[in-house]
């Protein structure tokens, strides 16, 4: 702040009041239809304060789910959800701070061949080349599984690069110092990178975890059973069932779970969240 | 790129590079190149006989009307997406670094919807002008506007759009904000002591230095208004009515999964590849040169 404008100061802190509030209201609103029974939400107007049937609605989404529906609670989905985003994001940093470890700290045949090779799935989302991948997926065998929902997602190279960058970062002298020591190389990648890298490891596990739970493309095409459904699919089912018989606060409670875990990441890990965000679109 | 200091040649880093690069290898390239062949053959709809065809498959792709509208309609909804979401952010990113007590708690109210997925933002979005119920369509019928966007397309587009800057919002403001307190203190001052107010320093000195980040969100939204939004699509309008917000990424998935003509969707395929590359590059080119003034 370069000079005091008492009336400016005031005027910006208004309009972000604004701000907060339409970026808010889709919330409000949700969390208003998540809290009222079935029948007032089919009474023009819906409500714009919340009612007290919140936990009636809770209990009704994750265990019993639309009436209309086999009984299907999101409970197991919320399961589901966790369970695939945790293999993303564990898997991802697994792989990329091995392979970025061999390509920082070792020279050998075709080590600019790995890496750019690499390198190219950075450029194409899961997006554009579904069907095939698609295909080899049924071919493994792997439909309908916690490795085909997290597998083909984990291979891209944000990760690696990120690592990659950390790792160039570190002074060499790390390395001689544990060379004199007597270290090998596992040893140093486990007792100086990894725990040298701990809050990239985090920032990046933040950020993954909240790709991981948001999927919705590819566990549509590859899940069938309900069984394995995630909790962000299992929404679109509810919108669908809703054009017949709409219980929106069921419908609502639901997106209100689906968002809840990820919300939750970036609300209480903020600082790591900024920090992952940053590095690793740069 | 590689360390002054580092290990000598033995089995090892093959190993270690192996798992990402048989996960590569298995789900990206593999699946990619299947997808550069499929391009180029003609399948019957029971799968029983393929024909090598060149490049008939494009030809009939650019000669599709359906296809041209679809790609005007994914540059229109990417322009709209990006504006809309990088203008509104830009704005709260001026203020939030103008004020100095509660900017961080500003910026945790306005950070999470990054958090919510795609199709999560669809399903509020059509909750709330849902033409019925919907609380926002009401009150836009009490203002004489009847609201429909299952019947109307211009009303269809405006809600897709609407759902997925309010997503990207969020992710638009914290590099904005970050941005702007990277900038010299020095040089606001400088220009506050030659007279010139706030308004004068954000449009000469602030937006200018701020160029390189507003470049990189311009790139970044377009790749997201590109392909991420399909969960919003799906959800809110699923490319209709009539086609109207009908975007390639979906298309895609329509024409190979619903429509199994998989010839052709092979062919989007690639045509989106090329311009995700394209995209990329343009990225990486920027990220070294850096627009500086």
């Amino acid at each position: 702040m370069v000079e005091n404008r008492p009336l400016l100061t005031l005027f910006s802190h208004i309009m972000l009041i604004l701000g907060v509030a339409v970026i808010a209201l889709p919330i409000w609103i949700m969390f208003v239809a998540a809290s009222h029974p079935d029948i007032r939400m089919t009474q023009v107007p819906l409500p714009i304060l919340p009612g007290g049937y919140f936990f009636e609605n809770l209990d009704i989404a994750l265990n019993r789910g639309l009436s209309g529906q086999s009984g299907q609670g999101v409970a197991h989905m919320m399961v589901n959800s966790l369970i695939m985003a945790m293999m993303i994001a564990v898997g991802k940093i697994a792989i990329s701070l091995l392979s970025a470890f061999a390509i920082v700290y070792f020279r050998f045949p075709f080590r600019m061949f790995f890496f750019w090779m690499i390198f190219v799935t950075l450029m194409l989302p899961v997006e554009v080349r579904i069907l095939p991948t698609y295909e080899v997926v049924a071919n493994l065998g792997m439909l309908d599984t916690y490795w085909g929902l997290s597998i083909p997602l984990i291979a891209s190279a944000t990760a690696t690069f990120m690592f990659r960058q950390v790792f160039l970062t570190i002074p060499d002298e790390m390395l001689e110092a544990a060379r004199i020591d007597g270290a090998g190389p596992m040893r140093f990648f486990w007792d100086i990178l990894i725990p040298m890298s701990r809050t990239n490891i985090a920032a990046l596990f933040v950020i993954l975890f909240i790709y991981g739970w948001n999927q919705y493309l590819w566990p549509l095409l590859i899940t069938s059973e309900p069984q394995m459904y995630t909790v962000v699919m299992g929404i679109k089912q509810m919108l669908e069932a809703a054009e017949q018989a709409p219980e929106w606060n069921v419908i609502m409670m639901t997106a209100l779970l689906a968002m809840l875990p990820p919300i939750c990441v970036v609300i209480f890990m903020q600082s790591l969240f900024v920090k992952g965000l940053t590095e690793t679109e740069k | 790129m590689l360390k002054n200091v580092h290990f000598g040649p033995s089995v090892l880093p093959f190993l270690l590079v192996l798992p990402q690069i048989a996960v590569t290898l298995v789900f990206f390239i593999w699946p990619a190149s299947q997808a550069l062949y499929q391009s180029v053959l003609l399948e019957d709809a029971f799968g029983l006989k393929t024909e090598f065809v060149w490049f008939r498959n494009f030809e009939e792709l650019f000669s599709d009307p359906h296809y041209w509208s679809s790609f005007e309609i994914t540059v229109v909804f990417s322009f709209l997406v990006a504006f809309l979401a990088m203008s509104f952010a830009l704005v709260l990113a001026l203020l939030a670094d103008r004020v100095i007590k509660g900017s961080g708690t500003y910026r945790t109210l306005l950070i999470w919807p990054y958090a919510v997925a795609p199709v999560t933002a669809g399903a509020l979005w059509v909750f709330m002008f849902n033409p019925t119920l919907g609380i926002v369509a009401y009150a836009l019928s009490a203002l004489g506007y009847e609201w429909n966007h299952q019947l109307n397309g211009g009303e269809a587009m405006a809600l897709v759009v609407m759902a997925s800057a309010w997503k990207q919002v969020a992710y638009n403001f914290l590099f904005f904000l970050a941005g702007l307190q990277s900038i010299p203190k020095s040089l606001i001052e400088a220009a506050a002591i030659d007279g010139a107010g706030p308004g004068r320093r954000t449009i000469d000195i602030i937006l200018p230095l701020l160029s390189p980040t507003t470049f990189f969100l311009l790139v970044i939204n377009i790749v997201f208004a590109f392909f991420e939004t399909f969960g919003v699509i799906h959800a809110v309008t699923a490319g209709g009515p009539a086609g109207a917000t009908n975007i390639l990424v979906y298309k895609v998935f329509n024409d190979g999964f619903v429509g199994l003509d998989l010839g052709g969707s092979a062919a989007q395929s690639v045509i989106l590849m090329i311009i995700v590359i394209g995209l990329t590059v343009v990225q990486f080119k920027y990220i070294e040169k850096k627009v500086s003034y």
